[in-house]
């Protein structure tokens, strides 16, 4: 039973909840059971909060026993990324400043979450203040992915992703601020959707680049990211760059799924060169399918992408320095050194910080510092933010001749956990394919297209539509998923080794 | 590429007082080679952006958003103080903050 309620996807749990075929209270255990037996091996989580998540599975079927109506994902258990607080429960987003902090509030992502029913099971694992591709910047030990334990589960939100895919939840919370929910969901063979930038409320959600940041949902269906995506969308007074717009409909166009007519842009600049032979075979042939869907299929160039990761590593930095000046070791979190001596607030500051930060917050906070200091603003921010009006208006070039674009997520599949922890630069590689769209704010997909036939690893393949056309993202992800299931007979995810 | 920007070991010191993270000295010389090799790939965006092109600093459109001044709930100051390291009557607490030693 245990191993029938893990493998059923959100969409199927809530409704046989609803039905009253099992109770959450039953889903959530048989989580917490698989939780407790693989994820020593896995290291997906943080923080378990098994008392909470049965408190909150029982009122589930309280209120179904009530007859009250509940929401389409009542009774699903979460994962929720430790970057996201939580009323209550230890928040660290992967730092050793935070350890220990319980925050007082729900972000607003949460308290959505809540209210609809959905059954958090705890906080995954993640680099640390979400930067990294690997989760091996956190400072508790990175995550394993579940298809090679020896292999990275992608960053930041590898948590989230490997908790997915190792069945230990149908469902996550990710961020993704230059790939780290498509990324991940990429090379451990999931779904994960960046949606357009505004569309999820940021309130709560522990800021790394203001900018660029936008949390988004992690499944193993596309019409599971659907349906959490409405959960946790929408208007947000909390935040003020939260979009008014209505929600597209997500969960109609994951049902659609007819891409009939549709213009399908391969984006020349994101693929070829330095991407895996396996990669590229496994997206040319799901070019082949959507085109035998009857989609139309062209080639768009974007000239400007192949500068967009220079760009990306001057504002991301620039931001982040500034939002982490918060760490200082008054409000919240560790405060380190205050015995020694007599020392002022400053010092206080500076050895809790030092303490405190792992190596690559730190080196992107003087990279930050450096780029936005007085006589290089203009040569490295200044340019930087130039770069990035010219990656939009090559996305809106691009809009006008196809109605989404498509790429490989990631150059290559999992890679050996230390093989590029000490090459900062080999490491932000990683995100060449997804950093542009959070440049220009708009949403993206990562869906799994198959395994690379050198490596038997999973290869993720990145829808991109417009800003606030999230629903095309699903209607052409659940049309390429449904010719992909029939293909191989079973999810990708059954291929992957038991644990 | 772009040429590779010099940092020094003291540019490195002067960032991380900046920064105020107070880094150990034999790990300046390691950080000032990563930042050069970092600064020296992405100063290639000079190569692009031309003096006509405007700056975003923002994906949307934003203009201020504004609401009614009303009263309404909010942390109390034992919410906001409970993750706080040192506490004393119902404030903050912190180290000396004037130069008096």
């Amino acid at each position: 039973m245990t191993s029938e309620l893990i493998s059923l996807t959100a969409a199927e749990t809530a409704s046989k909840v609803a039905s009253g075929e099992v109770s959450a209270v039953e889903v959530a255990n048989a989580h917490l059971d698989r939780i407790g037996a693989v994820d020593e091996r896995v290291h997906a989580f943080l923080y378990v909060d098994r008392e909470g998540a049965l408190a909150a599975a029982d009122a589930v079927d309280k209120a179904r026993a009530a007859g009250e109506q509940l929401s389409p994902l009542a009774g699903v258990p979460l994962a929720l990324k430790d970057v996201m607080t939580q009323k209550g429960i230890p928040t660290t987003c992967g730092s050793k400043i935070l350890e220990g902090w319980r925050p007082p509030y729900d972000a607003t992502v949460t308290a959505r979450l809540k209210a609809a029913g959905v059954v958090i099971l705890g906080k995954t694992n993640m680099d640390e203040f979400a930067m990294g591709s690997s989760t091996e910047h956190s400072a508790y030990g990175p995550t394993h992915n579940p298809w090679d334990l020896d292999r990275i589960p992608g960053g930041s939100g590898g948590g989230s992703a490997a908790a997915v895919a190792a069945f230990e939840a149908p469902l996550a919370i990710g961020t993704d601020t230059g790939g780290s929910i498509r990324q991940p969901a990429a090379v451990t063979g999931t779904v994960g959707v960046k949606p357009t930038y505004g569309a999820v409320s940021r309130y709560g959600l522990v800021a790394l680049a203001s900018s660029l940041d936008q949390a988004g949902p992690c499944s193993r269906t596309v019409l599971d990211a659907a349906l959490l995506q409405s959960v946790i969308a929408g208007h947000d007074p909390m935040d003020s760059t939260s979009v008014t717009d209505p929600v597209p409909d997500v969960v109609g166009a994951a049902l659609r799924a007819d891409v009939k007519g549709l213009k399908i842009g391969i984006v020349r600049e994101l693929g070829g060169e330095g991407y895996q032979a396996g990669v590229r075979q496994r997206f040319d042939e799901a070019v082949t399918i959507l085109e035998g869907l009857g989609a139309e299929i062209v080639e768009v160039s974007c000239p400007h992408f192949p500068y967009a990761l220079a760009a990306y590593y001057l504002i991301l930095p620039s931001e982040c320095s500034s939002n982490l000046a918060k760490f200082d070791g008054v409000r919240f979190g560790i405060r380190v050194g205050e015995g020694d001596g007599d020392p002022s607030i400053e010092q206080v500051m500076g050895r809790t910080r030092a303490a405190g930060f792992g190596d690559e917050t730190i080196r992107r906070i003087m990279l930050g510092t450096y780029a936005l200091s007085a006589g290089y603003y203009d040569a490295y921010y200044g340019q930087a933010q130039k770069v990035r009006t010219l990656i939009q208006r090559d996305f809106a070039a691009a809009f006008a001749q196809a109605d989404v674009l498509i790429s490989p997520t990631a150059p290559t599949t999992a890679f050996k956990l230390g093989e590029k922890l000490d090459d900062p630069l080999a490491m932000y590689l990683n995100d060449v394919a997804t950093i542009p769209a959070n440049l220009a704010g708009i949403p993206g997909m990562s869906l799994p297209v198959g395994l690379a036939p050198e490596d038997g690893l999973p290869v993720g393949l990145q829808i991109m539509a417009p800003a606030l056309a999230d629903d095309r993202l699903y209607n052409v992800g659940a049309a390429l998923e449904a010719a992909l299931l029939q293909t191989w007979g079973h999810p990708i995810l059954q291929e992957a080794p038991s644990l | 590429m772009s040429e590779t920007p010099s940092i020094t070991r003291e540019d490195v010191a002067h960032l991380a007082k900046l920064a105020r993270i107070d880094l150990p000295p034999e790990s300046l010389d390691h950080y000032a080679e990563q930042l050069a090799v970092i600064l020296g790939a992405v100063a290639q965006v000079s190569e692009v952006a031309a003096d006509d092109v405007p700056a975003t600093s923002h994906p949307l459109p934003l203009v201020n958003v504004f609401r009614e001044d009303v009263v309404r709930g909010s942390l109390t100051a034992e919410e906001a103080l409970s993750g706080a390291p040192s506490v004393e009557s119902d404030r903050f607490r912190v180290p000396r903050i004037l130069d008096e030693a």
